[in-house]
């Protein structure tokens, strides 16, 4: 087995994938990370406090897995699901009875409440570890940005299945907007726009309508919350978090003063 | 059994789960040198599996606590337990190290440099790869939940927002939605954003501590642990259909109905205060009211820095600007549980109420 990975090691394949020897050297070691594009994420050497369990409790790593692993399942299960009032809830059931092997819908389901879970503790380190301090501030604002995003992206998710558990859960979600003031129709100071008597703001232009395209949750909603679930969202959130890891390395690691 | 369940009941009643898990907050952060000892989180972490286990062969406790959909937040809720531990119980030996004068347990290792490859990448693939076990074998487990295809015209009962917004839909019993569903959650992001500028203390940066910076850490764990991550747990375990309130082990009747007499504070003040009729006029009606909340806003900050050092202590620290977003912000979080004890100990429902316009607060 060893001899096996020597002689590949050997090929022209292999050496044009990796320009270095196996990493049990330090100078291959220090190759490895500034060659690969994945691993030239982090640094080449970090603190050794930085890497201990203990104190990192791994929230923020297993947040950016559990993205990956909710990007692969759910591609996967845009090949079954059509976004329609007539076909969606169908084509949950198909997954479930008639899919080989059906557990992307699970995995999806769970690593989405997980991933809620972890970006929480997440932001519970990163507080009691006092890693927002300079020069980290901004950083730490980014990740409010994702966490808010994640909680979206799981409640655009949760209309998906168009059941009885989705409509509703939705409809009280966004029941709140119609109370947004000046912007729902039922917030406080909507009433005092009027224009020649005419209320500018009411139930069929109010930010409540606007989210989700009609006066209560239908297929338009069905349809807005898809587009925003499986593209929108997750191409911010995306951006944002590479942003984010990009600037815990400028900004010297995960905490400590510079 | 019977009157032990009926105790926890009585317990979880919001009023005392509220209070009960505020003095238990609090009374774990004062003694925290003997109660973060492994010794006891041990026996704490062994009566908690028994008490869970027991409660298991409730009906009632195990119909909710294992629905598919709550099994996250029991996982949440263990997970936050130990994390809140470990973190308090490193904070603590920091802090004994730092009083004696040597370096903390991070400050020891901070200065070693390891590599990336193999430390920290083979620590990263061991988690990815608990963590993808752990999933495949919660998702063979258990089912993701489906419940009958939508029919608008139908609504369940009780309608819950997904269970990380219970939180905020349990603030609802207090606030109208324009506060509990718009500015309230608006202000959470808004509040957190503006942490690292309003926190000026340098010290506590990489490692953990609670001395170096107490009110910073209270603060947070007040916020994330009582008003959010336990709310969730009451909005999603403890409240049943109508949104009334259901102990662990009482059945959900879908015919229970608690009556609730909520008064106004223009009503406790003209007519059971002065004895006289509501005023016709809505601004005067309100009056009481407006005052009351300008008051709050207006008249305590100032009163926090003639009677507290450690507000005079920020001031100066912080200057105007800082300090008086630092502390509406700290009045906006803290309107939340005084307007609770409020209802439950006066029913009192609005302080200012004007239906016209949808302004209750």
């Amino acid at each position: 087995m060893a001899d096996l990975l020597t002689a590949l090691r050997k090929t022209q394949v292999w050496k044009s994938i990796f320009r270095h020897g196996p990493p049990n050297t330090t100078r291959n070691r220090t190759l490895v990370v500034l060659s690969n594009f994945f691993l030239h994420l982090h640094p080449v050497k970090v603190r050794k406090s930085g890497i201990r369990l203990s104190y990192t409790w791994c929230m923020g790593g297993l947040t950016f897995f559990l993205f990956l692993v909710e990007t692969i399942t759910g591609l996967l299960l845009m090949f079954y699901y059509r976004p329609t009032a007539e076909y969606a809830f169908q084509d949950i059931m198909a997954l479930r009875e008639h899919v080989a092997l059906g557990l992307m819908r699970e995995m999806h389901r769970w690593g989405a409440h997980a991933m809620v879970i972890t970006v929480w503790l997440h932001m519970y380190r990163v507080f009691l570890t006092g890693s927002y301090k300079p020069p980290r501030e901004f950083n730490w604002n980014v990740g409010v940005i994702l966490l808010v995003l994640t909680l979206l992206l799981s409640f655009t998710g949760y209309l998906l299945p168009w059941d009885q558990l989705a409509i509703w859960a939705v409809t009280v979600g966004t029941n709140m907007a119609r109370a947004t003031p000046l912007l729902g129709h039922e917030g406080p100071g909507a009433a005092f726009l009027t224009l020649g008597g005419v209320n500018l703001i009411h139930a069929g232009d109010d930010v409540r309508f606007a989210l989700l395209s009609g006066r209560f949750v239908g297929e338009a909603t069905l349809l807005r919350f898809y587009v925003l679930h499986c593209v929108g969202f997750p191409l911010v959130a995306a951006t944002l978090m590479a942003i984010h890891f990009w600037r815990v390395r400028k900004d010297g690691g995960i905490s400590g003063p510079l | 059994m019977e009157a032990f369940k009926k105790l926890v009941n009585a317990l979880a009643n919001p009023t005392v789960y509220f209070i009960l898990t505020v003095v238990l907050l609090a009374g774990y952060l004062l003694f925290r040198k003997f109660l973060t000892k492994p010794a006891f989180a041990l026996a704490f972490l062994g009566f908690s599996v028994a008490f869970f286990c027991l409660s298991l062969t409730d009906p009632n406790f195990r119909e909710i606590v294992t629905k598919p959909d709550n099994v996250p937040i029991v996982i949440m809720l263990g997970l936050v337990l130990y994390l809140t531990w470990l973190s308090l119980r490193r904070a603590v030996l920091n802090d004994e190290m730092m009083k004696r004068g040597e370096p903390n347990l991070e400050a020891r290792e901070s200065k070693d440099r390891v590599f990336t490859w193999p430390d920290l990448v083979y620590t990263e693939l061991i988690c990815m790869v608990l963590c993808t076990i752990a999933l495949t074998v919660w998702s063979i487990e258990l089912g993701a939940p489906l419940e009958e295809p939508s029919a608008p015209a139908r609504t369940p009962n009780p309608s819950k927002a997904p269970w990380y917004f219970l939180g905020l839909q349990e603030m609802l019993v207090y606030y109208d939605p324009w506060i509990a569903g718009v500015v309230l959650p608006s202000l959470i992001i808004v509040g957190l954003m503006a942490v690292p500028y309003l926190d000026r203390n340098p010290k506590g940066n990489g490692y953990y501590t609670f001395e170096e910076r107490p009110f910073a850490v209270s603060f947070y764990l007040f916020g994330f642990l009582i008003l959010w991550v336990s709310l969730v747990v009451l909005g999603t375990f403890l409240r049943g259909p109508n949104w009334s309130f259901f102990g662990p082990f009482q059945r959900w009747d879908i015919h229970f109905l608690e009556p609730l007499v909520n008064v106004n504070l223009s009503e406790y003040f003209w007519v059971k205060g002065l004895g006289e009729p509501l005023p016709a006029s809505p601004l005067l009606r309100e009056l009481p009211g407006i005052l009351v909340v300008v008051g709050y806003f207006l008249l305590v900050p100032p009163l926090l820095l003639s009677v507290s050092k450690l507000f005079r202590g920020f001031f100066i620290e912080l200057g105007v600007a800082r300090y008086s977003t630092f502390v509406i912000l700290l009045l906006i979080e803290f309107s939340l549980p005084i307007k609770m004890v409020l209802r439950w100990t006066i029913n009192l429902k609005y302080i200012v109420s004007f239906p016209e316009f949808f302004f209750n607060i």
